[in-house]
């Protein structure tokens, strides 16, 4: 079976700039994937060329949806046609609908697996209304899984920062993504509070079967949940491989000089 | 095709851009900083121009210099505007720098209504003359026809307070100081910059160069009542945002472009559909170039 | 955060306080020293010294900036109060206690509906006729809420689709002999296609862009409508529109005006029906992600393109079917009631009110068309007056008068924090 996500010789550049430069890059169904490297080396960049926030300049970005296992070129799509193909992403740094409610936030992520439109929302029909419905109670048993039932109707702005970090992955998961692409989901978290996600990112996979594709730059977390790592650094992917190769590749350790990279 | 006409409607059209590109100068810099749409910057202009009549007013019979009676009406008002600009970010906008955008925008519109009506309260809402201060300049002569007295003032004073402005902003500290707040706040604090003062500043210096527009209009229109502020606000506010808002050369380019347009538009097509030209030029420009003409595009960070 | 703000109004005014009045008293002496004390006239060639005035500004700033300062520093003392403690003990206001008692909110639909009925047989002609226009803004600020309240998008030409309304109406009837029912649905349809028309190329645009864009339409529209003789009549306007009537029977100006009364009032609760319906409906929540965030909005699936312009068609509507009523109401119409004033004016009701809240939105909209109605006792400083009030209103209360609440839902064995600090 074709990788469920596929890249080929990705290039992006900003006028002069090439911020990713030619990168291969596939993960197979029920993987968990790091893509790492120092600040400014690309990652995010490459982020937003799959989930189509930016243009990439060229190359294939090609998707094969586990559930129909056609594949497609999704390179310059509009981001919200590609979530609806099955790709949902986090930010590194946090874009939550702020003066909307935990639930609510949820609840936008179901958008794309919705159908009521104007008349629907005024009429409340019988078939909106059961929409409206099982949308609530799907999303209620989103936050649950992520221990945020809680907070259901508080503001997404008052939630402590490690929750809202959960939220942002609730609100991907949402969308029935295949595939979840997280930016950093460890950034500020203390070493308790990662341990918690790590858990959670397994879970994840393993109960929801959702491939996984994480930017991290906590070592630790992404040495214990990776199953393979790519590294890249000034938009080039210097290294790949399992952890164990990755930890002694002498180029990953001089593109990290001085940033420690041990488990 | 008469070239003396088209002469004419090019210097008027300078002329007026350059009122436009005095008052539009302090909406893009107080944009650049604070992202306020200051719809009360035209009655600074006004209140410029309502100083100044009112100084040579009361000055004309002392029987002084009436070249001396002009230059101290403009510096008055250029003074007293400066004073309203910052009195009116401390009471109306400073408390508002962490409320959403809009409130800051609707407040900035109570203050527009407020000017306008203690202006028209406290004088008068019939058109007052401007007095007749300036001589005419004999070397003009020979081009009376295409180009009178204020209208070269106008030109003039207009380049030099753009030379000074380049000035203050590319090399004093506190010009420095200016460029980077409008480039990141939070950065500019950190680095030890007091945001409070700049702002105040940009203010200052936005009403300063307003009041100096408000006092060349009248004297070269003739007449002014409270209202002027009014459009000539949405005009320059229309030339900066052509220009790119936040762009300081942006406003001045926006401003003579706009004055071009209006001027040409009329004195060619139609008087009465004046405004049309400015603004159906205005959508054209942005649904070709969003950001205006030397604006940044705006880039989604993510 | 300051012992000031802790003790409230009950502190004492210190030496401090007393100097920087002073000399705030003293810089606002100076300010309005020219407009204020110098008086010319340079038709007559007078000039008048009200040194009095000045005495005037002086004692009132003093006063004044007393009360200023107290009031920012209770204001900041409420934020950090807000900010400090984890449990925001929040006082029990009438809308909380609407939220545990349904009967109250009933009852006091009910009330308000009562008087809604009465009000056209209790009063006068003027007094309903006032309350039109009051109630036609209360349409436009509610439609408009959806592009600005909701949508976070910024218009500042809404009024055009108000004028395409009353236009409508105007001319099919002039040319067709069209009536009023029929004209009502045509209106509102008319601005939709108008609003889409505008907004299909300008929606690429962002924040202040979009704004003066709209502007600049509104006034493209004012100054065709005064000038394309042809079309519009002009300056001069259209006259004798009728009157809305009932079949077919001839009405009196007062009966007509009571019909009219009637219809708005009714036009008002459909638009709060519908408004509302669509707030908590999954194009109403992608409205406000929109707002929020809209980048996380696309990332989350939504097509922001297809969102804002069902924003812009639906709120144009409500703009459309108001004018047509304004125009039967007034019968008669010119492009002088369609500038950017009374945008702006709209645009002021829905901030003032609380931008994406009903409640705050009408208030706001009956605020704003009463008050200097009411205002008109002191004719010269209403609109002074007013302007003062946009600027305290936005200061002392940025989130409008009655700020947007979330839905809240309820779930088994969740208490939730639904009614915090309470029990």
């Amino acid at each position: 079976m074709a990788p469920i996500l596929d890249v080929k010789k990705l290039r992006m550049d900003f006028g002069g700039l090439r911020a990713v430069n030619d990168v291969d890059l596939y993960i197979n169904e029920g993987e968990i994937v790091a893509l790492i490297g120092p600040n400014g080396a690309g990652k995010t960049t490459f982020f937003n060329c799959i989930t189509g926030v930016t243009k990439p300049t060229a190359g294939d970005v090609m998707i094969t949806p586990p559930s129909s296992g056609k594949t497609e070129r999704i390179n310059g799509l509009k981001p919200n046609t590609i979530t609806e193909r099955g790709l949902a992403r986090t930010f590194q740094n946090i874009r939550l609908f702020q003066n909307m409610t935990v639930l609510e936030n949820v609840m936008i992520g179901r958008h794309p697996r919705m159908k009521a439109g104007v008349l629907g929302a005024i009429l409340r029909d019988p078939r909106t209304k059961a929409e409206e419905k099982q949308v609530i109670e799907d999303s209620y048993e989103i936050l649950k899984k992520l221990n945020l039932e809680m907070f259901v109707n508080e503001l997404a702005k008052n939630l402590p920062y490690g929750a809202q970090r959960r939220l942002e992955i609730a609100r991907a998961m949402a969308t029935e993504p295949f595939l979840l692409l997280l930016d950093e989901p460890a950034a500020g978290m203390n070493p308790q509070e990662t341990r918690e996600l790590d858990d959670t990112i397994v879970r994840i996979r393993d109960t929801e079967g959702i491939t996984i594709l994480l930017i991290e730059h906590d070592m630790s977390l992404v040495m214990s949940l990776s199953e393979r790592i790519y590294v890249v650094d000034y938009g080039k992917l210097i290294a790949t491989g399992v952890p164990e190769d990755i930890k002694s590749n002498p180029e990953v350790i001089k593109a990290y000089l001085g940033e420690e990279i041990n488990a | 095709m008469n070239s003396t006409y088209f002469i004419e409607l090019f210097l008027g059209g300078l002329t007026r851009g350059s009122i436009y590109a005095l008052i539009a100068l302090g909406y893009t810099m107080v944009y650049g900083i604070i992202q306020l749409i200051n719809f009360a910057h035209g009655e600074i202009y006004m209140i410029g121009a309502f100083t100044a009549l009112i100084v040579s007013g009361a000055l004309a019979f002392t029987g002084l210099d009436p070249v001396l009676i002009f230059l101290i009406a403009a510096v008055v008002a250029v003074v007293w505007s400066a004073s309203y600009g910052i009195t009116m970010e401390k009471i109306a906008y400073k408390p508002l720098r962490k409320a959403p955008r809009l409130s800051a925008l609707i407040s900035a519109i109570g203050m527009s209504m407020f000017l306008q009506n203690y202006v028209l309260l406290a004088q008068t809402s019939d058109f007052q003359p401007f007095p007749e201060l300036i001589p005419d300049l004999a070397f003009l002569d020979p081009v009376s026809n295409i180009m009178n007295t204020t209208q070269f003032i106008i030109l003039v004073t207009t380049a030099v307070v753009m030379i000074l402005f380049t000035l203050l902003i590319r090399y004093t500290r506190i010009g420095k100081a200016m460029r980077a707040t409008a480039q990141d706040k939070i950065m500019a604090q950190l680095v030890g910059i007091n945001v409070n003062r700049v702002i105040m500043f940009t203010f200052l210096i936005g009403s300063s160069t307003a009041a100096i527009g408000g006092v060349l209009i009248s004297s070269h229109v003739g007449q002014i009542n409270f209202y002027i502020g009014f459009i000539a606000g949405i005009k320059a506010f229309v030339a900066a945002v052509l220009g790119g808002i936040g762009s300081i050369p942006g406003a001045v380019l926006g401003s003579f472009v706009l004055g071009l347009t209006e001027s040409f538009g009329t004195g060619y097509i139609s008087s009465d559909y004046e405004d049309v030209f400015a603004f159906a030029f205005l959508i054209i420009i942005l649904i070709f170039r969003p950001s205006g003409l030397l604006g940044k595009p705006t880039k989604k960070k993510v | 955060m300051s012992d000031t703000a802790k003790n409230g109004l009950s502190r004492y005014i210190t030496a401090k306080d007393v100097k920087r009045s002073a000399i705030m008293a003293v810089w606002f002496m100076f300010l309005t020293f020219p407009i204020m004390v110098i008086k010319v006239n340079t038709v007559t060639d007078t000039v008048e010294w009200r040194w009095f005035n000045m005495l005037i500004i002086g004692v009132a700033s003093f006063i004044l900036s007393h009360v200023w300062k107290l009031m920012i520093d209770r204001r900041e003392g409420r934020m950090a109060d807000a900010v400090s403690s984890s449990v925001i003990v929040e006082k029990k206001t009438l809308r909380d206690r609407m939220e545990e008692k349904p009967m109250i909110k009933k009852v006091g639909s009910l009330v308000i509906l009562v008087i809604a009925v009465l009000f056209p047989i209790v009063t006068g002609m003027y007094q309903t006729s006032i309350m039109i226009t009051a109630l036609l803004y209360v349409v436009l600020a509610l439609g408009l809420n959806i592009i600005v309240g909701l949508g976070g998008l910024l218009v500042l030409g809404y009024i055009v689709f108000y004028g395409v309304g009353a236009y409508t109406y105007a001319l099919l009837n002039y040319h067709f002999g069209l009536n009023f029912w029929l004209a009502l649905p045509l209106g509102g349809i008319f601005a939709m296609i108008i609003g889409i028309l505008i907004a299909i190329p300008v929606l690429r645009l962002r924040g202040d862009y979009l704004a003066i864009v709209t502007l600049a339409f509104g006034e493209i529209f004012r100054i065709v409508m005064e000038n394309w003789n042809g079309l519009s009549f002009g300056p001069s306007g259209i006259a004798n529109i009728p009157r809305p009537t009932l079949f077919g029977l001839d009405f009196s100006i007062q009966q007509s005006t009571t019909l009219t009364y009637y219809v708005i009032v009714i036009f008002v609760i459909i638009t709060i029906f519908i408004v509302r319906r669509l707030e908590d409906s999954r194009l109403g929540r992608a409205w406000v992600a929109m707002r929020e965030d809209e980048i996380a909005g696309e990332a989350m699936g939504i097509d922001m393109w297809k969102t804002k312009l069902a924003a812009f068609a639906l709120s144009t509507f409500w703009a459309g079917v108001a004018g047509v009523i304004f125009a039967g109401k007034t019968t008669f119409i010119n492009p002088a009631s369609f500038t950017m004033w009374e945008s702006i004016l709209v645009l002021c009701m829905v901030v003032l009110g609380g931008m994406g809240s009903i409640p705050g939105v009408i208030s706001g909209a009956l605020i704003i068309t009463l008050l200097p109605e009411y205002l008109r006792a002191f004719s010269e400083l209403r609109m002074l007056i007013f302007g003062a009030v946009l600027v305290l209103v936005m200061v002392f209360k940025p989130e409008g008068m009655i700020p947007a609440i979330r839905q809240k839902y309820e779930f088994k064995g969740i208490t939730g924090n639904k009614n915090k600090g309470d029990k």
